[in-house]
């Protein structure tokens, strides 16, 4: 297992490093640049070139990454040109995590608590309305735009019934002592509920929305997956066996069905950061989602070169936990 | 190291947050069990020895985020709009005009060679850190912006000053408007010139030129402005300690929710802000903004889009309709399409454009179309010129007459952006090339995002046609046409024609005209010139952008340069 995992991390560094190349190239390549953000609408050419000099965007492309990976390696991954103006694009990233970790394991949590019950239940309960339905609600699920999702949750709960906040993290004066960023947890840890209710309010509608593709997908997979195990043979001999149908129910099916569902609920966490984008820009949450939508408006290099590399890494760490939880769940792979 | 730094930064300013609140909370039922706590009644005592002071706080939701609170450092509205509030400059804007008035000068006075400029300061002003405001304060905030050095002198940190005064005390190769600087007496400024424009002192009211506390720049390292991979780095009074004299002091900037506090200060030397705080939220999307709005959590936003306006008043909130301080024009390149040399291709586009039908349909209530480059408020601003009349046959004709009946023309569209100016792009764009098209042209649309290129390649010269625009920054025609055309290397490459030297040295003329009457006669003539023989760009129309406030808000005075004071603002729920 040690040895497994080892494998996995370096070839990790090694497709950061690729990543790394491609991206920065890929970045140069596309029109404008971070030049045009800082100067604004109103520089000249001189201006243009003058700064161009001075941020040594004139050099060759590859002396360019050059200095960029010496100073990366060093922790410093440069300056973010827009998103957070001055500020160390390392810690742009870190600021904005919480925010988009909280969203999305909250989303996260919302669309495995509804999917994989509701999946396993119409599973059982092939054809009948209760299984209709719900294959239809996750087909509306996968189809509705998030950002029209939100913006109708945000009209209907938000502005016409004035149940929950339209946008932002907490309200303007109600925040908790920051621990962890995690505006929830840090109102519960520092006992401070007004901060925590207020900020678990602020993240429904936004994790609404959010979860609303994962919670199609999980809520398929689930479903396809226990029908399938409730073809297969063992469960037959089973029932032939005469085990209660709680031991069937727990040991046989829902053990088995659920893991192709691990998988797919780790795949989720990378559709999740995608959603976030899009969730978080809509919903004003100043998280990574945010921070990448604007930083490509605006060509923030650093920035985006911190936070894709960054998304990455976590992309290919959940990767190998969903691999180990594999393991776990099935002893097949771990013989292996 | 920073991350220690910063998480201690936030854990105390949460802290503050939380023990204010507490204070809070004691004062209100302090209100109701009268005399059982003196020592807490003590401290509230502060506030309500004032009587009529609101404790209100006001909302604004803004579209973008500051840069710093630096307004020497920053040309971008988001970051005037905050500064503005904390700073005051020798020179201001009447409210509602763009008009210069007296600001931290209570009065002013040019030597006869308009080269030397007494500014008597205002008595009893205050900055945000307790010191006073004396002559020896602004000598030391001119001196601070000559002597700007390194990194801050490129001018992606310090547009306006290399712009307004061009060099730096160092640049031995560039020139400066700036002379010297001297405290005549305690309150007395003299400025000292090194030629005459006609942009001095009017500029001074510009929020770049805000006066700051000399103890508190230096405590917090102020210039320090360096270089650091492909951006800058900005000291803590940048970013953390903004010192200035205005109605309200820097409370702190909340960026896990990109929020900024700004609270009254008490010891304003003029009418004191109308609400105890306030709070300037960033919403970049604009759908948001406006719900954020009805559901009552903002009380205004800037920039509402027209399609909204009726709708925002429907539901009762006021749409308050800033003047038009401002042009939208479609610049016109020669260098990738020889045909425009010609000027009469240049006017058959002109002739080819319906100005008024467009200003109906696709700009707010209020919009206007333009026959010259600059609003009808400032001083040359030509009345005897007309927008170029919509007449598709006589701008076939020209083309015919200058052998480009088939003309084919690349006309770039900015996407992902609005501007005062242009609040739907695409739509004025799509009617523009519907108006060209009807007249046989044929136009090749050249989509691009506004920081994705659509800039850059207007300023180098890529775009044959493109849509830009411009909101003046104070009173002066010379911030407008004089931006645009004195260099020759200008976003419309005036260097292609031959009528460069002739504009160029008229507007250098007239910017040096000392005599008001003289050089008013001036740019009139120019203006005619412009519209008439030269023509080198279309000047299409100025538009109104608005700010909307709910019910609640009054005392709100829009400014035609977006400048708002919002000192004057009281909440009324």
């Amino acid at each position: 297992m040690t040895k497994y995992i080892v494998r996995r991390l370096f070839q990790a560094v090694i497709a950061l490093f690729m990543l790394s190349v491609l991206l920065f190239i890929w970045l140069r390549s596309l029109p404008g640049g971070p030049v045009s953000a800082l100067l604004g609408e109103r520089s000249t050419a001189a201006d243009r070139e003058a700064l161009e000099r001075a941020l040594g965007l004139d050099q060759p492309i590859f002396v360019q990454y050059w200095r960029f990976l010496t100073r990366a390696l060093s922790g410093d991954f440069g300056t973010s040109t827009f998103v957070a103006p001055g500020q160390d694009a390392l810690q742009v990233f870190l600021a904005r995590l919480p925010a988009t970790i909280e969203l999305s394991l909250f989303a996260l949590l919302i669309a495995v608590t509804l999917a994989i019950p509701l999946g396993y239940v119409a599973a059982r309960r092939r054809g009948r309305p209760l299984d209709t339905g719900a294959v239809m609600f996750s087909l509306v699920g996968v189809a509705v735009p998030v950002f029209f999702l939100a913006f109708v949750l945000r009209d209907v709960f938000a502005v016409n019934l004035g149940w929950l906040p339209a946008s932002g993290r907490s309200t303007v004066g109600i925040n908790s002592t920051d621990v962890t960023g995690l505006f929830v947890l840090d109102g519960l840890l520092t006992r401070e509920w007004d901060a925590a209710w207020d900020a678990l309010r602020h993240l429904i509608l936004p994790a609404l929305a959010l979860a609303s593709i994962p919670f199609a997908v999980i809520f398929r997979i689930t479903r396809a997956s226990v029908l399938d195990v409730l073809d297969e043979d063992y469960v037959r001999t089973a029932r032939a066996k005469g085990l209660t149908s709680q031991v069937i129910r727990g040991r046989h099916i829902l053990r088995n069905a659920l893991i192709p569902v691990v998988t797919t609920v780790g795949l989720q966490i990378g559709a999740l950061l995608a959603g976030a984008v899009l969730t978080e820009r809509v919903f004003s949450i100043r998280g990574i989602g945010d921070a990448l939508a604007r930083g490509f408006e605006q060509r923030d290099y650093p920035v985006l070169q911190v936070l894709i590399m960054m998304a990455a890494l976590i992309y290919i760490i959940v990767n190998l936990l969903v691999d180990i939880a594999y393991a776990v769940i099935d002893p097949r792979v771990r013989a292996k | 190291m920073i991350n220690r730094k910063a998480a201690a930064v936030a854990g105390a300013a949460a802290l503050a947050l939380v023990l204010s609140s507490c204070a809070e909370s004691e004062r209100e039922s302090d209100g109701e069990n009268t005399d059982t706590d003196g020592a807490a009644t003590g401290a509230a005592g502060d506030g309500s020895g004032d009587g009529e002071m609101s404790d209100a706080t006001f909302i604004f939701g803004a579209a973008g985020e500051p840069k710093l609170f630096d307004p020497f450092y920053a040309s971008d509205g988001e970051t005037f709009r905050i500064t503005r509030q904390i700073y005051e400059q020798l020179l201001d804007f009447e409210p509602g005009t763009a008009e210069t008035i007296p600001g931290l000068a209570e009065s002013y006075e040019g030597s006869e060679d308009g080269l030397t400029w007494d500014f008597q300061i205002r008595e009893g002003v205050k900055f945000h850190d307790g010191t006073d405001l004396d002559a020896e304060a602004v000598c030391a905030n001119f001196d601070r912006w000559y002597n700007q050095t390194g990194a801050a002198q490129n001018s992606a940190v310090t547009y306006y000053w290399n712009n307004n005064f061009g060099g730096f005390a160092d640049q031995s190769d560039r020139d400066s408007l700036y002379e010297s600087c001297e405290a005549t007496d305690e309150m007395t400024a003299q400025v000292t010139i090194t030629r005459y424009t006609s942009k001095f002192p009017d500029i001074l009211a510009h929020g770049a030129y805000a006066i700051h506390s000399p103890s508190a720049m230096e405590e917090h390292d102020a210039n320090n402005v360096e270089a650091a991979g492909e951006g800058f780095t900005y000291p803590a009074y940048a970013t953390e300690h903004p010192t200035g004299t205005g109605a309200f002091q820097f409370a702190g900037y909340d960026q896990a929710n990109g929020t900024v506090t700004l609270e009254r200060f008490e010891d304003y030397w003029g009418e004191k802000a109308g609400v105890a705080e306030m709070v300037v939220r960033s919403i970049p999307d604009e759908a948001t903004r406006r719900q954020e709005l009805e559901a009552g959590q903002i009380h205004g936003y800037d920039l509402p889009n027209p399609v909204d306006w009726n709708s925002l008043e429907e539901d009762g909130n006021t749409i308050e309709i800033r003047p038009a301080f401002n042009i939208l024009y479609v610049g016109l390149n020669a260098t990738t399409n020889e045909a425009l040399l010609d000027v009469n291709v240049r006017k058959a586009l002109s002739h080819a454009i319906n100005r008024d039908q467009l200003v109906q349909s696709q700009l707010p209530e209020g919009a206007e179309a333009a026959s010259q480059f600059f609003p009808d408020t400032l001083p040359g601003y030509n009345e005897d010129l007309e927008p170029y009349a919509y007449d598709p046959d006589m701008a076939r004709e020209l083309l015919e007459e200058a052998g480009h009946a088939d003309l084919e023309i690349e006309f770039w569209q900015p996407t992902e952006v609005t501007r005062p100016y242009m609040p739907d792009p695409a739509s004025i764009f799509d009617a523009i090339r519907s108006d060209w098209e009807a007249v046989g042209i044929t136009v090749n649309p050249r989509p691009m995002p506004w920081t994705g290129g659509y800039l850059e390649g207007t300023e180098q010269g890529q775009a044959a046609a493109y849509l830009l625009g411009w909101t003046g920054d104070y009173s002066s025609p010379d911030n407008f046409i004089g931006t645009f055309f004195t260099q020759q290397d200008n976003a419309f490459d005036t260097g292609n024609y031959d009528f460069a030297d002739e504009l160029t040295d008229m507007l250098v003329e007239a910017d040096s005209e000392p005599d008001p009457d003289a050089r008013e006669e001036m740019y009139k003539e120019i203006n005619a010139r412009i519209a008439e023989d030269f023509l080198p760009g279309l000047p299409i129309s100025h538009s109104p952008p608005a700010i909307v406030v709910s019910e609640a808000v009054q005392g709100l005075i829009t400014s035609p340069l977006a400048a708002e004071d919002f000192s004057t603002v009281t909440i009324d729920e």
